[in-house]
């Protein structure tokens, strides 16, 4: 399951996009922001709390059930009343989700959260970026991983320098992408793939911004 | 034309080269006194490119101060702050004032910086670079169109001996040469035994390597190495024998390691010479061959 991967932003952030906003109601999403515990129910509560202890007057609070969803302004119909009460928005959604309900409801949105990453859920609670949708892949020549998102520098050519003990050099925590296509390809009788040298990478496989229309 | 640095290589002599850092800002005067300093005693000098992805005054402009110093410069390019079309004006650049060398660099990532928050381009990768050089030589550049004027490279790029897991990093210096990188400068090594073994595997390349050689300054900053550099490995024994030096005598330790390590490699003909770094003590470099018995 792919996963819209959130942080909430530094309460300073917050305090300063909400200054001069008296009156809040609270959106969260009943998906992914759940799952990462960014903006669920008791995520919502608190800020409601928070907000309220610094003065704010809080109109109202929800979760949605899919924030990014067609629906949402019909999910959300019921509270048209304390969303009109307030001078903002404040979504504690993904991205997607705060774009979806100031297009849909047409009023302030502020964000709670930061998107960060498109994530797979790898084992419980984890998270890990595996594609960026570059529109050129090239997965069939890297053993199924994608170094354009897993390689900190996007590399496809083998590793930096920078590579240690399997591990990337920006942070230990995250694997090498091309210590992890090495042993799969190795594991596959490929390595042949790995030595062919790969040309510059097209940036423009989709000209920005993307568009999809059937 | 041939470069001095490319007949360096090709003559058979024991090939010294060092660095030269520029600096933050435009005062130029540390940079050209080290010039000044090595120009007469190494067969060329790197001019690095906001090492460690920290921004400074430009490695062109300071490979142009070298070749105005009469020093012969190697000019590094990191893939890190260019896309192709300014990586590939550079060179145009470089080769139409006579800066004839190129080492070619992937670059650090951007969070060990000074400007932290910048975008890291890595539009290329090192071996895109040399195959990049190879084509506008052949006057064509990335995009496919005729490039006008004639342009030739003495064209590098680097390894790490000490990689772990090595087999990868073998794979893209491999792809390097492929690509045409003529000449390779190693990253730091210390264990001699371990890169002798390195280049046994190495020779069999049509490629010169120059070992790289770190300065010691300190036990701590050899530890601190060994902790945060990935791919340098400095040996428990050398860390000790800096460690035994006297108070206030640890760089003269450090000198002597350095000095009798380009002496091993040269005498034992390891490879084709040394690539001396000393990381902000560039005037210590003449100490170092001293120590080694050189100049």
């Amino acid at each position: 399951m792919i996963r819209s991967i959130t942080q909430q932003k530094p309460e300073e952030e917050l305090d300063q996009l909400l200054d001069g906003l008296g009156r809040i109601f609270v959106i969260g999403c009943g998906t992914c922001t759940t799952l990462t515990r960014t903006g669920g129910a008791p995520e919502v509560a608190k800020m409601a709390q928070r907000l309220s202890e610094k003065g704010k007057i809080i109109t109202g609070h929800v979760v949605a059930p899919v924030a990014c969803d067609n629906l949402t302004r019909d999910a959300l119909a019921e509270y048209g009343d304390q969303m009109d009460q307030a001078d903002v928005l404040l979504i504690m959604t993904c991205a997607f989700g705060v774009q979806n309900i100031a297009r849909q409801l047409k009023k302030l949105v502020a964000p709670a959260l930061d998107t960060l990453f498109m994530g797979q859920e790898t084992s419980a609670g984890e998270f890990n970026e595996s594609c960026t949708q570059c529109g050129t892949c090239i997965l069939g020549e890297t053993g199924g991983i994608c170094p354009v998102t897993s390689c900190h520098k996007g590399l496809v050519n083998g590793p930096c320098g920078g590579t240690n003990n399997g591990k990337c050099e920006i942070d230990n925590n995250k694997e090498c992408a091309w210590t992890l296509i090495y042993d799969r390809l190795k594991d596959l009788n490929r390595l042949d793939a790995m030595r062919k040298l790969q040309k510059p990478r097209n940036h423009q496989g989709e000209l920005s911004p993307g568009k999809f229309k059937l | 034309m041939v470069s001095p640095f490319k007949k360096a290589l090709n003559s058979g002599k024991f090939v010294i080269t060092s660095e030269v850092a520029p600096p933050k800002g435009t005062n130029l005067d540390k940079m050209a006194h080290h010039i000044d300093l090595l120009k007469d005693k190494v067969d060329a000098m790197n001019v690095t490119d906001h090492q460690s992805s920290v921004m400074r005054f430009p490695s062109l402009g300071g490979a142009l101060l070298v070749k105005e110093m009469g020093g012969e410069p190697i000019l590094q390019m990191t893939c890190r702050d260019r896309n192709r079309m300014a990586l590939e004006a550079d060179l145009l650049f470089a080769s139409q004032r006579g800066i004839d060398n190129v080492l070619c660099l992937t670059g650090d990532a951007v969070m060990f910086g000074d400007h932290k928050d910048a975008k890291g381009v890595f539009d290329l990768d090192s071996s895109q670079l040399v195959a990049a050089i190879r084509r506008l030589e052949k006057g064509e550049d990335l995009g496919g169109n005729k490039v006008d004027g004639n342009i030739s490279f003495c064209a590098g790029a680097i390894v790490t001996p000490e990689a772990n897991p090595l087999e990868p990093q073998l794979i893209k210096f491999e792809k390097k040469i492929d690509a045409g990188a003529e000449f390779i400068q190693t990253q730091a090594v210390y264990d001699l035994d371990n890169f002798k073994g390195f280049m046994d595997y190495a020779r069999q390349f049509p490629v010169k390597v120059l070992a790289g050689i770190i300065l010691l300054t300190s036990a701590p900053m050899a530890r601190f190495m060994n902790k945060n550099v990935a791919g340098v490995n400095v040996p428990q024994a050398l860390i000790d024998e800096m460690a035994s030096a006297p108070k206030g005598h640890a760089l003269t330790k450090g000198i002597e390691i350095a000095g009798r390590m380009v002496k091993r490699v040269r005498e034992e003909k390891m490879c084709d010479g040394v690539h001396i770094m000393a990381i902000g003590k560039e005037e210590l470099v003449p100490e170092i061959m001293a120590a080694a018995g050189l100049g």
